[in-house]
C-alpha cells in the first residue's frame, strides 16, 4: 500500500533540460556556442554588413594595412589585400562560404554514412563485410590526399571539394552507426518493437537510430571543423573554392608571397578560420560531456 | 575504548538537479573483535558510508561528520599521507566485483607483495614467502603457481580469495567486507563467507560486513544495523533483531525470507527506495510503510531508545507480552 | 593470439586488392587519353600515338593492364613518370626518406609532449593545469597548419632570425645522401656545423608537423587515464594506502597507454596527410611536395603509384599497430 501523497518531489527534468544543465556548466562550451552563433549571423547579413563588395578592387588602395597601423585607414579596417580588395569584406563573406562548406559537407556525410551503417548492422553477413571492407579502403588513404585526388580528377572547385570530403568522411559515421546499432540491437526493447510487428524501416529510424545519436552527433560537430579546415587546406593548395572567392583558405593562397611585406594578409584569414574551428570545437567538446552518460555526475 | 566511531555521518553529490543525500546523519559503533553487518536494498547508502570512511569517494562527493575516529587517531583531520599509512594496515576493504577490482595488467603476486611493499618493511623474499603464506591461508590450492597468474585467468571465487589476501596481508585492526559474495556462484558465496568468519576467529580483527542478504547476516553477524535510503533506521544484535524487530523496515524485511513464509505468496515491500526525485517529506519508509498515518508523512521521525533498537520510527514496534 | 593475429591478416588482403583497384581506376576516369595528355600542346602523329600506346601498355584489355599493375607493385614497377621520364618507384623511395624523418621528429615531439601532459591533466582533473593544458590541446588542433607555418616563419624566421624559411640543410653543405636521412648522413660527413644545420632546418618543420598529434595524444591520454581512473582497480590501489604517483604512473598508466597507442598508430595517416602541407611550405623535398606538384602537373602515373604506396605503407602500419595491441593488451596476448 503505497502512500503518494507523502511525496514532496521536485519534477524530474526531462532530456533537454538535463543536457541542457551539464552543457552550460562547461563555460568552453558556451563560449564556442555564442562564437559560432555570432559568426552565423555574420554569414547570413554579409551583404548587409561588409563595408565593400568583396571583389571589388581598389586599385589605388594597393596592400594597405589595417586602420591602426601607418598608411592605414578607417575606409579599409582591416587593410587590403594584394589585388586592393577590402579584407574585412573579403572575411566577412568568407564566413558565408565557410559556413555554406560546414553545413553541405556534415550533411552529405552523416545522411550517406547514418544511413550505409544503418544497412550493415540491420543486413549482418555479407552485406555487413563488403561496406565494411570498402571504409577500410577509403580509410586506408590520408583523408586529405584522397580528397586532392579526387579533386584533381573532378576538376578544381569549391563544389568538388565538398563532395571530396564529404566522401571522406563519411566511414567514420558508416562505423560509428554501424558499431552502436550492433550494441543495440540485442537488447529488449528492440525484441519487443520486433515481435510487435514494426517494418524494418521503423526498426532502423524510429526504435534504433535514436539511441545511437549521441555520438552520432558530437561526430557531426567534429566534422564541421574538419570540413572546414580541409577546405580551406584544399583552397590554400588551389584546388578548392578559385579565386577570387573569397574563401578564407583561398586567401591565404594569394598571400603566401606577402609573408614578410603584409603580416595583415596572412594573418587575418588563418584566425578567421582558427576562432570558427575552436568555437565548434568547443561545442563538439561540451556536447560530448553532456551527452556522455559515463561522464555525468550523478 | 571503540575501535570505530562515527557520529553524524552526512555524504552528498552534487548533481544536476541539486544535492543528492546519499547518507543521512548515520552513526556507526565497532569494537574491536565485533562483527557488524550493515544490511539495506541498493539505494540504502551502506557502501557509500563506508567508502567514505576510507576516503574512496569520488570528486564530487562531500562528507561532512561530526566525529570519525578510528583507533583513537582522527580521521577527519588527517593528511593524505598519515591516510595512506592507516588505509590498506589497519583499515582494509573488499569489493563486490573481485574480477574488475584486481589490475588486468599485473600478476596477483605482483598485487599482494604491492600491499606488503607499501606498508611493511620485508626483504623481497620475505615478501614473496609472506604472499605465498596468505595464498595458503585463503584456501588457494597451488599458492607459488597462483602468484604468477593474471586476475582474468582465475575464476571470481579465487579473485577474491585473493582480495581477501591482499586485504589481510598487514593484519589490519578492521576489514569492511562490501558485498563480497553477491557476484560470485551461490556455492562458491558459502565458502567465502566461512573463510572471511575463519580469518576473524584466527586474527581477532573486527568485521564489517555489508549485504542486502539477510540470510548471510544470520550466519555471521554478532550485531545488525539495517539502513534505509541514507539513514540507520535500527540496530540490534543479531538475535534480537530476528526475534524483536522494532522497525516496520525490518520487520518487512525479515518476513519477505523465504524462510519464513507461511502462505503461498512470497510477502514483499511494495514500492521502491526513493531516489533523488521523490524524497518523502516525513519519514523515508512512509510510502511503502503499512501503518504510516499522517504524523508518519509529514514529520521525520526520531531515533528511539536502544530497548528499542534505535528504530527510527514514531511507531517502533513493541513485543511486550 | 595466433588466431586474432591470423584474422588481422587476412582483412588486410581485400583491402589492400580494393586499394589498388582504386588506384588503378583514378587514371582511367579521367576525362581524355593518358598518351594525349602527356603529349600535351604539340600533339603527336598517329605512328608515334600507336608507340607509345604499346609502350605504355595502355592498348591492351583492361583486366590486364590491371593485373601487371598489380603484380608490377610486387615487383617495383610502378609505371614511369610523365614528367621526369623516370621510374615511379624509385622517384617515391628517393623522397621517402625526408618524409619519415620529419615524420618521425614530428611523432617523437608530439608522444614525449603529449603523453606527460594528458597525464597531469587527468591528474588535475578540474583544475588550472587541466584547463590550461585541454585548452592549449584545442587551440592546436583548431588551427589550419599551413596558417601555423606561417605564422611561426614570420616569427621564428622573419622577425628573430632564429630559423631558415627551407630545405633540409643549408646549401653550403653536400655530403652523398647514403641512407637518405639527414640527421645521420650530416652526422656521418663529419662536416663542421652540417648537423647542427640540420637540425637547425629541422625544429620549424617538426613542430608544424607534430602539433595537431601533440594535441590529440594529449587529449586522448588524458581521457583515457581518467576512464581508467574511475575503474574499479584503482579503488582497490588507493584503499590499499598506495602513493598517488604510483596509481597514477603504473597502476592507471599501464591501462591508459592501450588505447592511446592506437591512436599514435593511427596518426600516421594524420602526419602523412600533413606532410603534404608542411612539405609544400617549407619546400622539403619529401613524397608530400612529390605528390602535390605530380597531381597539379597532371603527372598521372606518378599521382597513381604514389596513392598506391601511401596507401600501402598506411595500411602496414596499420596492420603493426594492431598487432602490437594485440600483444600488448593481456587480455588478447595470454588466451
Amino acid at each position: 500500500m503505497s502512500n503518494a501523497d507523502s511525496i514532496d518531489a521536485a519534477p524530474r527534468p526531462n532530456r533537454f533540460q538535463e543536457f541542457w544543465y551539464y552543457f552550460r556548466e562547461n563555460r568552453g562550451a558556451v563560449v564556442g556556442l555564442v562564437i559560432f552563433i555570432s559568426f552565423l549571423i555574420v554569414a547570413l547579413l554579409a551583404d548587409i554588413i561588409a563595408p565593400h563588395s568583396p571583389t571589388h578592387q581598389f586599385r589605388e588602395h594597393l596592400l594597405q594595412p589595417p586602420a591602426w597601423q601607418d598608411g592605414g585607414s578607417m575606409q579599409f579596417l582591416l587593410g587590403t589585400d594584394p589585388l586592393g580588395r577590402d579584407m574585412l569584406s573579403r572575411l566577412i563573406h568568407g564566413a558565408r562560404y565557410s559556413f555554406f562548406i560546414g553545413l553541405v559537407v556534415v550533411t552529405l556525410a552523416v545522411s550517406g554514412g547514418v544511413i550505409t551503417g544503418l544497412i550493415a548492422g540491420f543486413a549482418g553477413g555479407w552485406i555487413d563485410t563488403l561496406i565494411m571492407r570498402l571504409m577500410d579502403i577509403v580509410l586506408a588513404f590520408p583523408s586529405l590526399l584522397l580528397a586532392l585526388v579526387m579533386v584533381a580528377i573532378l576538376g578544381p572547385s569549391l563544389e568538388n571539394a565538398m563532395i571530396a570530403i564529404a566522401i571522406v568522411l563519411q566511414p567514420h559515421y558508416v562505423r560509428l552507426t554501424r558499431a552502436s546499432v550492433l550494441s543495440e540491437l540485442p537488447k529488449d526493447y528492440v525484441t519487443s518493437a520486433r515481435v510487435a510487428g514494426a517494418s524494418i524501416p521503423r526498426l532502423m529510424f524510429v526504435t534504433v537510430l535514436p539511441n545511437c545519436l549521441p555520438p552520432i552527433i558530437v561526430q557531426a560537430a567534429l566534422s564541421f571543423s574538419s570540413a572546414i579546415l580541409d577546405a580551406a587546406a584544399l583552397g590554400f593548395l588551389g584546388l578548392g573554392a578559385q579565386p577570387p572567392t573569397p574563401e578564407w583558405g583561398t586567401m591565404l593562397s594569394e598571400a603566401r608571397e606577402f609573408i614578410l611585406r603584409a603580416w595583415w594578409v596572412v594573418t587575418l584569414p588563418g584566425v578567421a578560420i582558427l576562432v570558427t574551428v575552436l568555437a565548434i570545437n568547443l561545442m563538439g567538446d561540451g556536447l560530448r560531456d553532456a551527452l556522455d552518460p559515463k561522464l555525468k555526475r550523478s | 575504548m571503540a575501535l570505530l566511531e562515527v557520529e553524524n555521518l552526512s555524504v552528498g553529490f552534487s548533481t544536476a538537479n541539486g544535492m543528492f543525500r546519499a547518507v543521512d546523519s548515520l552513526d556507526v559503533h565497532v569494537d574491536a573483535g565485533d562483527i557488524l553487518a550493515i544490511v539495506g536494498e541498493s539505494g540504502s547508502g551502506k557502501s557509500v558510508s563506508m567508502l567514505a570512511l576510507m576516503g574512496l569517494l569520488p570528486w564530487v562527493a562531500n562528507v561532512t561528520a561530526d566525529r570519525m575516529v578510528f583507533n583513537g587517531v582522527n580521521m577527519l583531520e588527517l593528511t593524505a599521507a598519515a591516510r595512506r599509512d592507516i588505509i590498506g594496515r589497519e583499515i582494509t576493504m573488499i569489493f563486490q566485483e573481485p574480477m574488475s577490482s584486481l589490475n588486468p595488467c599485473f600478476t596477483v603476486g605482483f598485487q599482494i607483495k604491492e600491499a606488503l611493499a607499501a606498508h611493511l618493511s620485508l626483504t623481497r623474499k620475505q615478501r614473496h614467502n609472506r604472499a605465498i603464506e596468505l595464498l595458503e591461508q585463503v584456501g588457494l590450492p597451488e599458492p607459488e603457481k597462483r602468484l604468477r597468474a593474471f586476475p582474468h585467468q582465475l575464476s571470481g571465487g579465487m579473485n577474491q580469495r585473493v582480495m581477501i589476501a591482499m586485504a589481510i596481508a598487514c593484519q589490519p585492526l578492521l576489514l569492511i567486507a562490501d558485498e563480497p559474495t553477491t557476484a560470485l556462484d551461490v556455492t562458491i558465496q558459502a565458502q567465502i563467507l566461512e573463510l572471511l568468519m575463519q580469518l576473524q576467529r584466527d586474527t581477532g580483527m573486527a568485521l564489517i560486513l555489508i549485504t542486502h542478504d539477510m540470510g548471510v547476516v544470520a550466519e555471521t553477524a554478532q550485531r545488525v544495523s539495517v539502513q534505509y535510503a541514507g539513514q540507520k533506521v535500527e540496530e540490534q544484535s543479531v538475535h534480537q533483531l530476528f526475534a524483536n524487530p522494532h522497525h516496520p523496515y525490518t520487520d518487512a524485511l525479515l518476513a519477505a525470507l523465504p524462510e519464513r513464509a507461511s502462505g503461498r505468496l512470497l510477502p514483499s515491500i511494495p514500492g521502491v527506495v526513493p531516489g533523488q526525485f521523490d524524497r518523502p517529506r516525513g519519514c523515508l519508509f512512509s510510502p511503502r510503510c503499512e501503518k504510516a498515518d499522517s504524523v508518519c508523512t509529514n514529520q521525520s521521525p526520531p531515533v528511539s531508545g536502544s530497548d528499542l533498537g534505535l528504530a527510527r520510527c514514531h511507531y517502533p514496534i513493541r513485543h511486550d507480552a | 593470439m595466433s588466431g586474432f593475429l591470423l584474422k588481422r591478416i587476412l582483412t588486410f588482403v581485400p583491402t589492400f586488392i580494393g586499394v589498388s583497384i582504386i588506384t588503378f581506376m583514378f587514371i582511367r576516369i579521367l576525362p581524355g587519353d593518358p598518351i594525349i595528355l602527356m603529349a600535351g600542346e604539340r600533339g603527336m602523329t598517329d605512328e608515334r600515338y600507336a608507340k607509345l600506346m604499346a609502350q605504355f601498355g595502355y592498348d591492351r584489355h583492361v583486366l590486364v593492364q590491371y593485373w601487371d599493375y598489380l603484380t608490377g607493385i610486387f615487383r617495383g614497377d610502378l609505371g614511369i613518370s610523365f614528367k621526369t621520364k623516370k621510374p615511379v618507384w624509385d622517384e617515391f623511395f628517393t623522397l621517402f626518406p625526408a618524409t619519415v624523418e620529419l615524420s618521425l621528429c614530428a611523432m617523437f615531439f608530439a608522444v614525449f609532449l603529449g603523453i606527460p601532459a594528458g597525464i597531469v591533466a587527468a591528474v588535475n582533473r578540474g583544475k588550472w593545469p587541466d584547463q590550461a593544458l585541454m585548452s592549449t590541446a584545442l587551440i592546436g588542433y583548431s588551427m589550419p597548419i599551413f596558417w601555423w607555418a606561417l605564422l611561426l616563419i614570420i616569427f621564428f624566421s622573419g622577425m628573430l632570425g632564429w630559423t631558415p624559411v627551407s630545405g633540409r640543410i643549408s646549401l653550403l653543405y653536400y655530403f652523398p645522401a647514403d641512407t637518405g636521412f639527414m640527421l645521420i648522413d650530416s652526422f656521418r660527413s663529419g662536416q663542421k656545423g652540417a648537423f647542427a644545420s640540420a637540425v637547425h632546418h629541422l625544429v620549424l618543420p617538426t613542430i608544424v608537423l607534430g602539433t595537431i598529434p601533440l594535441a590529440v595524444i594529449a587529449r586522448q591520454t588524458r581521457s583515457a587515464m581518467l576512464e581508467v581512473l574511475g575503474e574499479d582497480y584503482v579503488r582497490t590501489a588507493r584503499a590499499k594506502g598506495l602513493k598517488p604517483m604510483r596509481i597514477n604512473g603504473l597502476h592507471a598508466l599501464r591501462n591508459a597507454m592501450i588505447p592511446v597507442i592506437t591512436v599514435i598508430g593511427l596518426s600516421v595517416g594524420t602526419l602523412l596527410a600533413g606532410a603534404i602541407l608542411t612539405e609544400t611550405i617549407f619546400s622539403w623535398p619529401g613524397i608530400g611536395k612529390w605528390m602535390v606538384q605530380a597531381i597539379e602537373s597532371r603527372d598521372y602515373p606518378s599521382v597513381q603509384g604514389g596513392l598506391m604506396l601511401i596507401a600501402l605503407i598506411i595500411m602496414i602500419v596499420n596492420l603493426i599497430v594492431d598487432l602490437l595491441y594485440g600483444l600488448i593488451n593481456p587480455k588478447i596476448r595470454r588466451n
